[in-house]
Formats: C-alpha cells, sequence, structure tokens
C-alpha cells in the first residue's frame, strides 16, 4: 500500500492508503471526522472545504496524492467551543445559518480569505464565499458574521 | 391598533394536545433540576427546536439552561404527524404552552401542600416555588411527587402575553454551536458500533426496470458485505463507504434497464398539464352580488417549472434489525407516518418499528429524506442485525427525490367600463402537490414501487382548503372582488414525481395573481400600491403593505435599468402576512438589487429566527425565481449536478431588509413559508416597471427576457 505523510491540524500524519482516494474519505472514513461534509462529490458545492497550504479547497474532489507534504486545516482544527475562531464566535453571535450543512465548508472558506486578507470589503467576502452554496439563504448573515470576525481580530 | 386575542374555547385543547392529551409524553423533570422536552415536531434546520424550549422554559418560570429537548421517537414522543406547513409553533408551541401551564398549577399545587401555604401566594422562579415567609421547594424536590401520567385538561390558562419573559426574546439557537464546533449532530455524522455502509442503484432513465443484473464486478470489490436484489431495487453494503462506494459503481456496469417511461416535454409545461386526464374540483365560489355587467375580459397565462429540494446534503438513514423487529434513524419531517409506510411495506405491527429522528441538511418539504429510510431498512434486513447507514448520491437526490410541481395557472378577468374587476376566474392545472407517506392505503416510498411485488407509485394528490389546500394553496382572493370562481385540475398522471416543496402551490398561485393585478393596474394607470390597498379590507394585510412601502420609499424615482415590484400575501389565507418590495437591476442579466419585506406572525416567539426564516425564504424564492427549473429529456430528468441545476450564489444575493410588526396578543403562526409567494411576484413585477415587458413563466431568466422583449409589439 503506497504511502502518504501531510499535516492535519497541525498534526504530522503518515499514512498508507490507495493515493486515488479523496482526502473528503481519507477524512472522514479513517480518521472519523465530521467537520467536513460531503455535498455533491464533484467538487461544486464547497460543503467539504478544507484548508490546503493558505487555500480553501473542496475534499471530495482532491486525490490523496496531491495533498503529500501539504498543512491541511478542517473545522476541527479552527477552533473549539474553549478556545473558538472569531469567526465560529461571530457566526454565533450573527445567528449566521439555518441548517447549518454548508457551514463546516463557509467557515473555511471565510478563514482562507481572513488569512490572506484580514480586512476585506462586503464584495470581497462575497466573492471569496462564491463557490460555495447555501440553500437555506443564509448568505447574508455569513457575509455579516465574516466582517464582524475580521472587525475582531483587527482590534487591538 | 389592537384587538382582543382570539381566545382559545375554555373547552377544548390545542390540537396537538388533543391527540395526545397524556402530560407525561411531553414533559419530564429530573432530581437534578433538568426538565426534558420531547415536542413532536423536529428540527428541520428552521429553528423549531429553540422556540419551542423558549416557550417551555417561559410558561414554566425555569432558565433555558435546564431545558434539554428530545427529537422526536415513535418510541417515546407524541403524535404530531408532520413538521410541515409552517405549523410548528401553531400546534406544537401552543400544545406545549398549556402543558406547561397545567404542569406549573401541579407543581403549584403539590407545594402549596407541602408548605402548608395557600396556592395563590406561591411564586416560581428558574424552578424554585417560594411563597410568603420565606417558604420554600423546588419543581425538583417535588418531581417525584407531582404524577404526569395524566391527561391535560381543557380551559386551563397560560400566561398572558405581559408576563412571558423568553417568548419574544431573540434567544441564540441551541443547535448553532455544535454546527460551527464541527460535533457531530447531523444524521450523515451520526456513527453506530459495527455500522455498514450502503449504496443503493437507481436507473437514468425515468421508472426503468432492472432486467439483468451481473454482479460479479461488484462482488469482486474488497469489504463487500452483501448485495441485495429484490425486482428493480438493488443495493450493496460494505465494511467502508468507500467500498460501497466502489461496489456500487461496478453494479453500475453490470446493470441492464428497460426503457423507462416517457417525460413530458420541458419546454412546454403548460401544454402537457393542459393535456392529461384530470380531477377537477372547484375550490371557492364568490357568488356575484352587484351584477355588473363586464365590458371586456382580460386572461393570462403563468407557469412555474418543477423545482428540486436540492438540500446541500444528500438524504441519510440508518436501518437496524434485531429478530423482527427493525430501528431506523432517519431526517424525517414525520416519524410516524414514516413508521406506518414502512409497517405497510414490511407488513409488520408498528410496534415492531421504532422510528428515530436526527438533523439532516435543510429541509424544504418531502424530500428523499422518507425514501432512503426504507433503502436502509431493506439493506439492513440482509445485515445479520448490524445497523447500514445509506446515503444517496448528489444525483440521485436531484432525480429521485419528488420535486416541486409544475403549475399552469390561467386568470381571467371580467372589467367594467372603469376597468374594475368584476369577476374573477383562477384555474390551475397541476399534479397534486402531496404524496407524503403514512396517508394513504399503500407506501409513498420509492423503493416500494421497484420491488418485485411492487406497489404501483403513489400520483400526488391535494391536501384540503381547510388544511391550506395544495396546488389550490394561495389561490383563493384576498382582494374584495365582487365575485370570484377557483378551480383547481389536478393530474392523474405522474411521470415526474411531484410532492411537497415548500409553500405546496402558492408560490406559483401568488406569482398569478400579483403579477395579473400588476398588469390590471398598469392597464388603468393606477398606482400597484394605492391599488391593493383600495382592494383590501384587511387591517393586517394592509399593514404589512404599507410597512413594506414605506421601508423602501416606495415608489422610488424611475431610473434607466431598474424597476421596483411589489407583492403580498396572507399564507395559505390563514398563515403569516407578508408583504415584499423588489429592487431590480437589468442590463446584460437580472440582478435583484434589494428585497424590502414586512412580516406580521402575530406573536414572534423568536423575533430574529423570524426574521432569519423571512431573509432565507426571500433568498431561496429569488434563487427559484431566477435559476431553478428542473431539466429533463424524453427519458430521463438532465439536472442531476449543480451546473445542470443552479442556484442563487453569493454574488447574486440580494440585500434583504425584513420589518417584522409585532403583535404579541395574537396567536403566533409560522413564517418558514410567508415570504416565497410575494418575493416572487415582486421581482415578477420588478421587471415589469423596468422593461415593460411581462414574464408570465418561471424562471425569469436572460433568454427569457430576449425572447419577449422581441415578441412585445
Amino acid at each position: 500500500m503506497p504511502h502518504v505523510r501531510f499535516r492535519l491540524n497541525g498534526v504530522e500524519m503518515n499514512i498508507d492508503a490507495d493515493l486515488d482516494r479523496s482526502l473528503l474519505d481519507i477524512l472522514r472514513g479513517r480518521f472519523g471526522m465530521t467537520g467536513p461534509h460531503f455535498g455533491c462529490g464533484a467538487g461544486e458545492c464547497g460543503a467539504c472545504n478544507v484548508i490546503v497550504g493558505d487555500r480553501a479547497m473542496s475534499s471530495c474532489d482532491m486525490p490523496l496524492w496531491s495533498v503529500a507534504d501539504k498543512d491541511i486545516t478542517t473545522l476541527e482544527g479552527l477552533g473549539s467551543a474553549n478556545a473558538p475562531h472569531p469567526l465560529q464566535r461571530a457566526f454565533i453571535a450573527e445567528q449566521a445559518l439555518q441548517c447549518g450543512y454548508c457551514v463546516s465548508g463557509i467557515l473555511m472558506s471565510a478563514a482562507a480569505l481572513l488569512k490572506r486578507n484580514p480586512a476585506p470589503s462586503r464584495d470581497e467576502v462575497k466573492e471569496a464565499l462564491d463557490r460555495n452554496l447555501c440553500r437555506c439563504g443564509a448568505h447574508n448573515r455569513m457575509v455579516r458574521a465574516v466582517l464582524r470576525a475580521a472587525a475582531e481580530m483587527a482590534a487591538p | 391598533m389592537s384587538r382582543p386575542a382570539p381566545s382559545p374555547s375554555a373547552a377544548t385543547l390545542p390540537v396537538s394536545l388533543a391527540a395526545n392529551p397524556r402530560l407525561s409524553s411531553w414533559l419530564e423533570f429530573s432530581a437534578e433540576g433538568r426538565v426534558t422536552v420531547r415536542p413532536g415536531k423536529v428540527e428541520i434546520g428552521q429553528g423549531i427546536v429553540t422556540a419551542l424550549a423558549q416557550i417551555a422554559a417561559d410558561e414554566l418560570d425555569v432558565d433555558m439552561a435546564r431545558i434539554q429537548m428530545v427529537g422526536a421517537s415513535t418510541a417515546a414522543s407524541p403524535n404530531e404527524g408532520v413538521t410541515s406547513g409552517s405549523l410548528s409553533i401553531q400546534q406544537s408551541g401552543r400544545a406545549l404552552r398549556y402543558v406547561c401551564a397545567e404542569v406549573r398549577q401541579l407543581f403549584l399545587e403539590a407545594a402549596a401542600d407541602r408548605l402548608g401555604v395557600e396556592r395563590t401566594s406561591l411564586s416560581v422562579e428558574d424552578g424554585t416555588i417560594s411563597g410568603p415567609g420565606n417558604v420554600r421547594t423546588s419543581y425538583w424536590e417535588l418531581a417525584g411527587d407531582v404524577a404526569l401520567e395524566r391527561d391535560a385538561t381543557p380551559g386551563i390558562v397560560p400566561k398572558p402575553a405581559t408576563e412571558r419573559r423568553l417568548a419574544g426574546d431573540s434567544v441564540h439557537r441551541i443547535d448553532i454551536p455544535d454546527k460551527v464546533f464541527a460535533r457531530p449532530r447531523f444524521i450523515q455524522d451520526v456513527s453506530l458500533p459495527a455500522m455498514l455502509h450502503g449504496r443503493v442503484l437507481r436507473p437514468e432513465n425515468s421508472c426503468a426496470r432492472l432486467i439483468e443484473l451481473n454482479e460479479d464486478g461488484a462482488r469482486a470489490v474488497a469489504g463487500l458485505v452483501a448485495i441485495v436484489r429484490d425486482g428493480s431495487f438493488a443495493g450493496v453494503f460494505s465494511e467502508t463507504e468507500n467500498g460501497a462506494e466502489a461496489a456500487l459503481k461496478a453494479l453500475r456496469k453490470g446493470a441492464t434497464w428497460s426503457e423507462g417511461e416517457i417525460l413530458p416535454d420541458e419546454n412546454d409545461l403548460a401544454a402537457f398539464l393542459k393535456s392529461q386526464p384530470l380531477e377537477s374540483t372547484v375550490i371557492s365560489t364568490k357568488p356575484t352580488s352587484t351584477g355588473g355587467d363586464g365590458k371586456r375580459t382580460i386572461r393570462r397565462q403563468y407557469t412555474r417549472p418543477y423545482i428540486a429540494h436540492a438540500s446541500i446534503g444528500p438524504s441519510c438513514a440508518m436501518a437496524q434489525w434485531s429478530g423482527d423487529k427493525v430501528h431506523v434513524w432517519t431526517h424525517s419531517q414525520g416519524v410516524y407516518l414514516l413508521r406506518t409506510d414502512l409497517a405497510l411495506l414490511l407488513k409488520l405491527p408498528a410496534e415492531s418499528i421504532t422510528v428515530e429522528h436526527l438533523e439532516g441538511s435543510g429541509c424544504y418539504g418531502h424530500n428523499a429524506a422518507d425514501d432512503v429510510a426504507l433503502d436502509a431498512v431493506l439493506l439492513a434486513k440482509a445485515a445479520g442485525g448490524r445497523p447500514v447507514r445509506v446515503l444517496w448520491s448528489r444525483a440521485d437526490e436531484m432525480s429521485h427525490a419528488p420535486f416541486g410541481a409544475a403549475m399552469a395557472i390561467e386568470i381571467a378577468a371580467d372589467l367594467d367600463a372603469g376597468g374594475e374587476v368584476l369577476h374573477w376566474h383562477h384555474q390551475i392545472w397541476s399534479n397534486g402537490h402531496a404524496a407524503r407517506p403514512g396517508r394513504a392505503a399503500q407506501p409513498a416510498l420509492l423503493a416500494a414501487s421497484e420491488l418485485a411485488n411492487p406497489f404501483p407509485r403513489m400520483i400526488s394528490t391535494n391536501p384540503p382548503q381547510a388544511s391550506g389546500g395544495g396546488a389550490d394553496r394561495n389561490a383563493v382572493p384576498l382582494y374584495d372582488f365582487p365575485s370570484w370562481q377557483i378551480e383547481s385540475h389536478r393530474l392523474l398522471t405522474m411521470p415526474v414525481r411531484t410532492s411537497a416543496l415548500r409553500t405546496l402551490g402558492a408560490q406559483g398561485n401568488v406569482f398569478a395573481i400579483e403579477s395579473f393585478l400588476d398588469e390590471i393596474a398598469a392597464e388603468r394607470g393606477e398606482d400597484p400600491l394605492a391599488f391593493r390597498l383600495r382592494l383590501l379590507s384587511d387591517d393586517r394585510a394592509r399593514d404589512v403593505i404599507r410597512a413594506a412601502a414605506e421601508r423602501a420609499k416606495w415608489k422610488p424615482p424611475q431610473q434607466s435599468g431598474i424597476g421596483h415590484g411589489i407583492g403580498f400575501a396572507r399564507y395559505k389565507n390563514m398563515g403569516a402576512y407578508c408583504a415584499a418590495v423588489a429592487e431590480v437591476e437589468i442590463d446584460k442579466d437580472i440582478r435583484v438589487r434589494k428585497l424590502t419585506l414586512a412580516v406580521d406572525v402575530g406573536e414572534a416567539i423568536n423575533p430574529d429566527g423570524v426574521i432569519n426564516q423571512i431573509e432565507g425564504g426571500a433568498i431561496q424564492a429569488t434563487s427559484w425565481v431566477l435559476k431553478e427549473r428542473v431539466r429533463f429529456d424524453r427519458q430521463r430528468i438532465t439536472s442531476t449536478t449543480w451546473s445542470d441545476y443552479p442556484i442563487l450564489r453569493f454574488r447574486e444575493v440580494p440585500e434583504v431588509e425584513v420589518e417584522l410588526i409585532q403583535r404579541p396578543e395574537l396567536d403566533p403562526v409560522g413564517a418558514g413559508e410567508a415570504a416565497h409567494g410575494p418575493v416572487t411576484a415582486a421581482i415578477a413585477n420588478a421587471v415589469f416597471d423596468c422593461l415593460g415587458v411581462r414574464i408570465r413563466d418561471l424562471p425569469i431568466t436572460r433568454e427569457r427576457l430576449i425572447a419577449a422583449m422581441e415578441s412585445a409589439p
């Protein structure tokens, strides 16, 4: 069985696996993670987004070989109830979801945006989230939440 | 302006409570200071569980933190039918309010006995009961003494609105922290011990039968546990999800299907709908009182296409057999109804089946949740007592789940010499808007029609007007026309599977009525807002329309490339009032820039929850209007991916402002479906305002606009 190494939420991973399997399948099937969600299997909805390096990418259509030696962050690695990421706090403060199934991927797209652009405009937030689908119509709340998190992170 | 609340009849119980009068089925108190609340309605992404917790905490006088909400299960929960129709606050909320009021009273009686004081001298704060001279006890101390194994008493009076502390507050939703901190809460994320992963094979062509199945390829896939086949139903399950996917892929290669059934022409839905065998019903007649003579009749036809539920998460279920008993985990909207269908199909007594709800991805009506539950039950039967989880594919979700029904609506208005409406004739051609499980003599579940001994595919029907109607929902005008005739023609064939999608027929009917009103107003040269207000005598209707118009500064000065339109409805003619003003911008494409809404749901238990539902409804409706249409050729559904079935994206989402008109003294009604009709109409009317051409077929796309402008006189 081929071998692959990557860093997952800051932890070195060294696994044997079929390198053509999708990263999402490994995250959920092998590591039991529930942050990234399966939505379409074709990289079209963003529910499975994770951060690879410094970019948010869909993990359902990402073969394992392509993440060799990369840094991967999932929602589990973003923050926790005890040490929440400003985005997680902001999504609660703005009540920025309805069903919340898409939110795991949207938080990752937003986190990647704030890393490369800590003070995005409203339009830049929309642009960054444009590849994520939300069916419930919580978009405007999510945009507000991302702007709130950015403001909080910028505050001294 | 305030009116007295419609007081509940002293002699009757709220409907859900009358059906489930045992107090202990709703509530349980622990000595450790917790209250377990068991509503029969379920969380489907609308935040209902939080609002119900608020109602219970409020009426009992306990902190929200003490309330533990338990999901519906046929093992223990009251049977509240289905979570649909924006009725959860009305039904479950009302029942809980009365249950909690009575239980509070029972505790006060027990406390008065124990403390030797008058009941009326006692008060409750966070479950602690205290009275004169510092005497005190609590719900928790008395939990063992107060028997809730008794039926609710009619005539209990809950707190007056002025004494409620939590209802009316925008309390934060209790499910959100789990969802942002990646704690498993969705059914798709739940893992059971020794769980197997299943997949079901479905044909591409509509209703094709499985003629031959070569299983060799699938058998060779590592991890495969079994292949199950019963007629045209075939599936696999495996030790791993990856293995199940691979086995399904191999099985698909080995499958030979029949041609299937012919689908209609997607480009001429009205002709198809009008050419089928029909069952016609007169929904409402208002005989003429004035006997005025119509000078002329104008007639318009409006259509909407089939619309997909298209939740972001595909449907999922788990099932586990133990002897001849089965336990099912589902995101169905109705655990008891699903159980009824499973019992019919499995020929088992209902008691042998336990159906338990877990949250799924956003639910907008009767999607594949129930279908996948049967899939899991059928596969798990061969799993030797291990649980099997089945997840549908994106393509199956987009093609095999029921759709919202396509509609053709024709309205004819007789006008007098001054252009006033004398008679209004509204006709609908559509498949039924409901084919939910648990309501017919046969199961409505997809696999039931695929088995070797199949049940016929159930043709969808319409709920009666008393329950809000189906295709005819919101077809009876709210305007003071002197006379009308409303008819519904239900198709008796169903080549494209339909069932309940958010608003049922209301989105189509409100689109038609509000567009047609606009057309008449335009012909008269009358402002559409003034025209509506002149024809409405219901004050609450007038108030939402005025509020939305004022907030949107109706009517902003005409500007090239920009249009404004208005739409209004009272959902189901008996639910929430909602008015919308749309601002669109049209150059190369159509963009909805802004939606301004006003809504009146009576008492708003959680105002932010109501606003969230209205915002979401408005944005989803915008998506339906601008983008959505189930696509098919003559053999199969072709819109099976997000590329073929695009929905509104972040950059296309309009700004949405919502004004909530608070009426704490009036019984609360649901908000989940109030916005779709008004927003649809407002956008169509704004497009007309901008370009002077009327689009009567949804979706309103660039292609449709170009075609309409080319054919305009």
